[in-house]
C-alpha cells in the first residue's frame, strides 16, 4: 500500500507542476494580449470556444491533435534514452512524401485498402529511416542528434519542394506546385459517428503500444537504463547502439505515419502545406507530457485546441495568427523553467524515498 | 554603362558576391555563439534571436529613420534573449538544449506577432561600401558592394581570437567552459561568466538578424530566415570553436547558399530547391566527416552538453 501511495505522490507532482505551469503561461499570455490592447478574458473565452466550445470545434481540435500525437512520439521516445530529437517535422514531411509516392506508383486497379496500407508502410519506413539515420549518426559517428535532425528537416523540406515542383509535379497544378491527387477512393475516411479522421486512432494506438513497449518489456527496461546512464549500460553489456537506433526508428515511423495521415486524410496530394509545423509543436507536446507516451494524448488534444482557436482569435479580436505561436513559446519556456521545481516541494516527496531515490 | 555578358563567369562571380553577402549573418551569429559555447553553454535559441533582431531592427529603422539605431536595438533585444537563456539555464535541472528550442519558438512567434505591421512599409536600409570602383563591369561593381556588417564581422574575428587567447577575461571564459571545478577553484563566478557570454552571443545574433532585414534581402517578412541561426550554431561545432575557422566556414556557407540562385540566373534551373538546401547538406556532411564516435571533439569545451 505504501508503495502505491508513494507512486501516487510522485505522479501527482508530474501532473501538478505542468498544470500550474500552464496556468502561469496563460496569465503571462493574458498580460501579453493586454499589452497588445485586447481584453484578456475575452481572448481566453474565445480560445475556449474555438478549441472545445462546440461539436465542430472539438472535431477541429481532435483533427489537429492526430498529427501532433504522432509527431510528439518522435521526440518523446528517443528522449527516454537521453536524446533530444527535434526533427519530427522532417520525418513527417518525408513520410508524407513517401506515402504519396507509393499511392501514385501503385496501379490504378489496386483496392483502396491495399493502397492505404502500403501508404502507411511507406510513410513509416521513410520517417523511420529519416530519424533512424540521426540515431545511427549519433552512435557511429558521434554527430549530435539535435542538430543533425534539424538540418535533416531543412533538407526534407527542400526535397519535398523539389519533388512536387519537378519529378512528381502534377501539370494541372499551376501556381502552387503539387503532386497529382492520390484519388478520393484512397483517402482514409472518418471515424464512424464523428467528423474526425482515422489518424486520431492511429495516434492513440501508437501511444498505447509504445507505452507498453517502454514500460513493460525488456526492450523498454534496457532503453531506460541507457537513458539513465549510457556508459553504465554499455559496461553492463547492453547493445546501446542498437537500442538508440531502434528507438529512433520507431519515433521516426510515428512521425512518418503522421505525414501519411496528413496526405491521406487532409491534403489528398503531396504539396508544400505538408510542412505546416506539426513537427515543431510536437516537440512542445513531448516536453509538456514529460516524454510519457500516454500523457501525450491529452496534451496533444490541449495543444491541438490552442492551434484550432487561432483562427477565431484572428477573426474576432484582430490578433495576428502568430498569437498562437507566442502562447506556445511562453508555455514551452515556463514548462522547462518549472523543471527546476521538481523535488523542491515537501508535499510531493514520498516518505520512504528520503534518500533521494524515486 | 552597358551590362556585359559574362557568360559562365556570372556563376563564380555571383558565388563570390554571395559568399560575402549571404555569409554575413552566419559570420555574426557564429562568432557570438563561439563565445557562448566556449563558456560551456549552447544556445540553440539563436534562430529566434536572429528573427527577433531582424524584426526589431527593421521596426526601429522604419520608425526613427536610422538603420544604425535599428542595428543597435536589434543587438540589445538579442542580448535580452541571451540574458533570459543564461538566467533560466542557471537554474538546476534545466536542459540548455531544450530551453534553446523553446526560446527559438518563442522568439519567432514574438517576432511574427510584433512584426505584423512592418511587412508592408519600407524602412531605410544600411549603406554598402563600393569597393568595385576600379572596374567598368557593372556585375563586378555589384559583387564588390561590401556591406558594413560584413566588415564588422571581419574586424571582430581577430578581436575575438585575441580576446579568447590573450586576455584575462578570455582565460576566465575558457576556464569556465572547460572545467567547472577548475573555475570554482580559481574563484570565478561561473554563472556570471556564462550569462555575459550568452548575452554577447545574443547581441551578435540580433545584429546578424538586422542584416537580413536592413541589407539583404532588405525587408522584413516572416520567411526571412530559413534556419540561418541554427545552421550557424552547427557551424561553430565544425569550426572547432575557433573564431577564425568560423570566418572561413561562414564564407563557405555563403558561397554554397548563393550557388542555387546563381545557377538559376544563368538558366540552369534543375534542382533549384536542392541547391537551396546546400548549406544544410554541407553542414551535415562536414559534421559527419569531422565527428568521431570515440572520444570528444578536439578543441571542444569540456562542459559543453552537445559534445558529451
Amino acid at each position: 500500500m505504501k508503495f502505491l501511495s508513494n507512486r501516487l505522490v510522485v505522479a501527482s507532482e508530474a501532473i501538478a507542476l505542468p498544470v500550474v505551469s500552464l496556468a502561469v503561461s496563460l496569465i503571462l499570455f493574458g498580460l501579453f494580449v493586454t499589452a497588445a490592447g485586447v481584453d484578456p478574458f475575452e481572448a481566453m473565452a474565445l480560445m475556449y470556444k474555438g478549441a472545445f466550445g462546440s461539436a465542430f470545434s472539438i472535431e477541429n481540435t481532435l483533427q489537429r491533435a492526430a498529427p501532433l500525437i504522432l509527431a510528439a512520439l518522435c521526440t518523446a521516445l528517443p528522449a527516454q534514452l537521453g536524446m533530444v530529437i527535434i526533427g519530427g517535422e522532417g520525418a513527417l514531411v518525408m513520410g508524407g512524401l513517401a506515402a504519396a509516392a507509393v499511392a501514385l506508383a501503385l496501379p490504378d486497379s489496386s483496392s483502396p485498402l491495399t493502397v492505404q496500407i502500403m501508404m502507411a508502410l511507406g510513410g513509416m519506413i521513410m520517417g523511420g529511416a529519416w530519424i533512424g539515420l540521426c540515431g545511427a549518426l549519433r552512435h557511429y559517428r558521434g554527430v549530435n542528434e539535435t542538430i543533425s535532425s534539424l538540418l535533416l528537416t531543412y533538407i526534407a523540406i527542400a526535397i519535398l519542394n523539389h519533388m512536387v515542383g519537378g519529378p512528381m509535379r502534377d501539370p494541372a497544378s499551376l501556381n502552387k506546385p503539387s503532386s497529382p491527387p492520390i484519388g478520393d477512393a484512397n483517402m482514409i475516411g472518418t471515424i464512424p459517428g464523428m467528423d474526425v479522421h482515422w489518424g486520431l486512432i492511429f495516434g492513440i494506438v501508437f501511444c498505447i503500444i509504445t507505452y507498453i513497449l517502454m514500460s513493460r518489456t525488456t526492450f523498454g527496461f534496457a532503453a531506460r537504463i541507457v537513458g539513465g546512464n549510457a556508459k553504465a549500460a554499455a559496461i553492463s553489456g547492453l547493445p546501446v547502439g542498437q537500442l538508440l537506433i531502434i528507438t529512433c526508428l520507431i519515433g521516426g515511423a510515428a512521425a512518418g505515419l503522421a505525414g501519411m495521415v496528413e496526405i491521406a486524410a487532409v491534403h489528398g496530394a503531396a504539396n508544400e502545406p505538408l510542412a505546416a509545423g506539426y513537427g515543431y509543436t510536437g516537440i512542445l507536446v513531448a516536453f509538456l507530457a514529460r516524454q510519457n507516451p500516454m500523457a501525450i494524448i491529452p496534451v496533444a488534444i490541449l495543444l491541438g485546441g490552442i492551434d484550432a482557436s487561432g483562427g477565431l482569435l484572428q477573426r474576432r479580436l484582430d490578433l495576428p495568427d502568430a498569437s498562437v505561436l507566442v502562447l506556445q513559446g511562453i508555455i514551452f519556456v515556463v514548462i522547462l523553467t518549472s523543471e527546476t521545481l521538481f523535488g523542491r516541494f515537501k508535499i510531493f516527496t514520498p516518505r520512504e524515498a528520503s534518500d533521494g531515490s524515486r | 554603362m552597358e551590362v556585359v555578358d559574362l557568360g559562365f563567369w556570372t556563376v563564380p562571380l555571383a558565388v563570390f558576391a554571395g559568399a560575402i553577402r549571404v555569409s554575413t549573418p552566419f559570420l555574426l551569429v557564429s562568432l557570438g555563439e563561439c563565445l557562448t559555447e566556449r563558456s560551456g553553454r549552447i544556445n540553440l535559441g539563436l534562430e529566434g534571436t536572429l528573427v527577433m533582431g531582424a524584426m526589431s531592427g527593421y521596426a526601429i529603422s522604419y520608425l526613427t529613420g536610422s538603420p544604425w539605431l535599428g542595428v543597435l536595438v536589434a543587438g540589445v533585444v538579442g542580448s535580452g534573449f541571451g540574458l533570459a537563456h543564461g538566467i533560466i539555464c542557471n537554474m538546476p535541472r534545466v536542459n540548455d538544449i531544450a530551453l534553446g528550442i523553446a526560446l527559438m519558438l518563442f522568439g519567432t512567434g514574438l517576432a511574427f506577432f510584433l512584426g505584423k505591421g512592418f511587412i508592408q512599409p519600407k524602412a531605410p536600409n544600411l549603406p554598402a561600401i563600393p569597393l568595385g570602383w576600379w572596374s567598368d563591369i557593372p556585375q563586378i561593381r555589384a559583387a564588390l558592394e561590401i556591406n558594413v556588417l560584413f566588415v564588422l564581422g571581419v574586424l571582430l574575428t581577430p578581436l575575438l581570437l585575441f580576446f579568447l587567447n590573450r586576455t584575462r577575461w578570455g582565460l576566465m571564459l575558457r576556464t569556465v567552459g572547460d572545467s567547472e571545478d577548475a573555475a570554482h577553484a580559481a574563484g570565478i563566478s561561473i554563472n556570471r561568466v556564462r550569462i555575459l557570454a550568452t548575452m554577447a552571443g545574443g547581441f551578435l545574433a540580433g545584429i546578424g538578424g538586422s542584416f537580413l532585414s536592413l541589407y539583404y534581402p532588405g525587408s522584413w517578412n516572416e520567411g526571412l530566415s530559413s534556419g540561418q541561426g541554427i545552421t550557424a550554431v552547427a557551424l561553430v561545432i565544425f569550426a572547432r570553436w575557433n573564431p577564425l575557422y568560423c570566418f572561413y566556414a561562414s564564407l563557405l556557407f555563403g558561397g554554397a547558399g548563393a550557388l542555387g540562385p546563381a545557377l538559376q540566373a544563368v538558366g540552369f534551373t534543375q534542382g533549384y530547391y536542392l541547391f537551396n538546401a546546400a548549406p544544410y547538406f554541407l553542414t551535415l556532411a562536414i559534421m559527419i566527416a569531422t565527428s568521431s564516435s570515440s572520444g570528444k571533439f578536439s578543441g571542444a569545451p569540456g562542459e559543453l552538453s552537445v559534445t558529451r
